[in-house]
């Protein structure tokens, strides 16, 4: 039974991975991708590493959507054409959503009982989130402290290729604007009647 | 317990360098654009010290639980990656001066490059080795569009992102295919596991994004775009400390982790060097932009250096060193060659501009052709002695067929190597030269003076370096 799941999970994978690269439109390039990070998900659910598949789905699916957003927002999608599709997709989008499900529920009722695995998903620990926890911060310090800095040079690359320096662009200048006095604002005069000011 | 005192032997230089820069990154925020031109020769000044402290700690060590381990064969190019390194950050600050672009990030990221460089030749496990070759490549990405109004320099850094990224992905592949294989991602586990079919599998996709990251063929697409659209200096940095650091990275992960298997993978390594010599010598014949030039230049030479990694850990080890050692400087010089040649609204790029240069500038004319010959291999000069090094142990291993080609690449590549002395000596010269900075000029002469006089003093110490450092691989 474990079997089946595993084959059909690891099918399901291939497959959406596969319509990523071949899909034409991006967008649903972006939506089978998501479908092959909850499929990776299952399968690690089937080996016993709820935690990473958690993580796999929170991290990765979550910041797809996003990605997905801004695909939407800076490519040239065509909505009229993409909406015109939608009625037309709609026995493909019930069929994503059934193989949604059926993962789901395979990969619970299954669990892990069966499973033949040639490696332990949480060694010398009750569960995997323990089991990394034990070496995060002390067998791989180094790789974890690496990670950090690469993500240091991404955020110093993405400023040095994007930040520009406008003058003529307003900015806040709150030191300016809490020590401004009533005085500063306005004054008080007192026209005669008929002349203005 | 944490073991700070092994940690300091293994990768002291790694960890100072990523303290500097990340104090550079406080500093910089604090003090804005007046750190500039400071960050610069504080840069530099760091990637010598790091030099200085690999060869404080040379006999190297082991920390972080086995995710690093050195020997004097990695110090070794640590010690030569972060010279160059220096040299390069050093000489880039009257470029980007002139063109309005110098911001202390530049420094940044090339003070996180060289830690990549480091962290990858220290690595003993596949996740270290995965973690710095991205921290190299992420950094190198940037620098390749440093210039991000130039649509050259943005193109350079776009196609050297996007065919990374799929290095990367090839290597992390046949990495996980490796580890999936033997069990553990340590070089020693995998080096004693029982090599299967599903590892050698692994081991062909590492060799291909170990490859993309040399530069060799048939994964060197990207080097003469690249070379050609980013700036100079950057330009100049590549071709010199990071083609060191990943070939002895590339020397590493064969020797120390397949080097049961050599039987497997002489072939194919033997293939990628014929074919870099081929595609390296024959595609720079037709080239008019000299930094494409060395490009394709740097192709063939990695295929020069590839043979040494062929003939295997006992033979190719010591040659690899001296012959790379002699080529990243020539090759740097010949870099700070064309960062020296300015004309009035712009540098130097056409090789025909170089005419008549011997009467304008001798001094430059004669260092330039002295690297020149140094990097054809003609004999009086330092490149002569490491290619007759790499010729040797390749003829020691019975490589006989990539031997005849390295010969032959050799001679094709004297035909675009002579054109440039050519043009400099002999052709009318065009328009006047402008004066550059001093530390691009004294990197030049210094170059030209070790490739042409100074190696004769130390060749047979470097080969006795090299050959004991080598050593260090074996133990």
């Amino acid at each position: 039974m474990a079997v089946i799941a595993f084959y059909l999970i690891a099918a399901v994978v291939l497959v959406s991975a596969l319509s990523v690269i071949m899909a034409r439109n991006p967008v649903h390039s972006v939506l089978w991708l998501i479908l092959a990070f909850f499929s990776s998900a299952g399968l690690l659910v089937l080996i016993g590493a709820e935690f990473l598949a958690m993580l796999l789905v929170v991290v990765y699916v979550g910041a797809v959507a996003v990605l997905f957003l801004f695909v939407v927002m800076m490519l040239d999608v065509d909505f009229v054409e993409l909406k015109r599709g939608t009625l037309r997709y709609w026995p493909f989008a019930v069929l994503v959503g059934i193989i949604f499900a059926a993962e789901i529920v395979l990969a619970s009722v299954i669990g892990t009982a069966d499973m033949e695995t040639n490696f332990d998903a949480s060694p010398g620990a009750e569960t995997n989130a323990e089991a990394i926890g034990q070496v995060m911060y002390t067998q791989y310090l180094l790789l974890f402290q690496m990670a950090g800095i690469i993500l240091l040079v991404a955020m110093v690359g993405a400023i040095v290729l994007t930040l520009r320096h406008r003058p003529e662009t307003k900015r806040q200048n709150i030191a300016k604007q809490t020590s401004r006095r009533r005085s500063d604002a306005y004054e008080l005069k007192d026209p005669t009647p008929g002349q203005g000011i | 317990m944490i073991d700070f005192t092994a940690m300091i032997l293994t990768v002291g230089p790694e960890l100072w360098l990523v303290a500097i820069a990340l104090i550079g990154v406080l500093v910089g925020a604090t003090l804005k654009d007046r750190f500039n031109s400071v960050s610069i020769k504080f840069g530099a000044l760091a990637l010598f010290a790091a030099a200085a402290f690999s060869l404080m700690n040379y006999e190297g060590g082991e920390a972080f639980n086995g995710l690093v381990r050195t020997n004097t064969f990695v110090n070794f190019a640590k010690f030569v990656s972060y010279v160059l390194a220096g040299f390069a950050l050093l000489t880039s600050e009257g470029f980007l001066k002139r063109h309005g672009t110098i911001r202390y990030e530049y420094s940044l990221l090339i003070l996180l490059a060289s830690f990549g460089m480091g962290m990858i030749l220290s690595a003993a496990d596949l996740m270290t080795l995965y973690m710095g070759v991205e921290t190299l490549s992420l950094s190198s990405y940037v620098l390749a569009a440093f210039h991000r109004d130039s649509a050259k320099a943005s193109e350079a850094g776009l196609k050297y992102f996007v065919l990374g990224a799929l290095a990367s992905g090839m290597l992390l592949y046949g990495a996980s295919l490796v580890y999936g294989f033997s069990g553990s991602t340590e070089y020693a586990v995998i080096a004693a596991a029982d090599p299967s079919i599903g590892m050698m599998f692994g081991m062909v996709l590492m060799i291909v994004g170990l490859a993309f990251k040399v530069s060799a063929a048939p994964m060197h697409i990207w080097t003469p775009d690249v070379y050609e659209g980013a700036p100079t200096p950057v330009v100049a940095f590549f071709a010199s400390a990071p083609k060191m650091a990943s070939m002895v990275v590339f020397a590493n992960v064969m020797f120390t982790m397949f080097g049961d298997v050599i039987d497997q993978w002489q072939l194919i390594i033997c293939i990628i060097a014929g074919l870099s010599m081929i595609v390296g010598s024959l595609g720079a014949l037709t080239q008019t932009n000299i930094k494409r030039l060395l490009g394709y230049s740097s192709i063939a030479n990695m295929g020069y250096a590839l043979v040494a990694v062929a003939a295997g850990p006992e033979l190719g080890a010591g040659p690899l060193l001296v012959f790379l050692t002699l080529y990243v400087i020539a090759s740097l010089g010949l870099f700070m060659g064309v960062l020296a040649m300015r004309r009035k609204g712009g540098m130097v790029e056409g090789i025909n501009e170089l005419g008549g240069l011997m009467r304008k500038r001798p001094v430059l004319a004669i260092a330039l052709s002295i690297l020149i010959f140094s990097m054809a291999g003609l004999p009086p000069f330092g490149g002569f002695f490491g290619k007759w090094e790499v010729l040797s142990a390749g003829v020691e291993a019975g490589l006989m067929p990539v031997v005849i080609i390295l010969v032959l690449a050799s001679v094709v590549s004297l035909g675009y190597y002579l054109r440039l002395i050519k043009i400099m000596w002999f052709d009318e010269p065009t328009e006047r030269f402008e004066a550059v900075d001093g530390p691009v000029t004294i990197t030049v002469l210094l170059a030209a003076l070790i490739a042409g006089i100074l190696f004769l003093f130390f060749i047979s110490a470097l080969s006795g370096w090299a050959g004991t450092a080598a050593l260090g691989l074996a133990g």
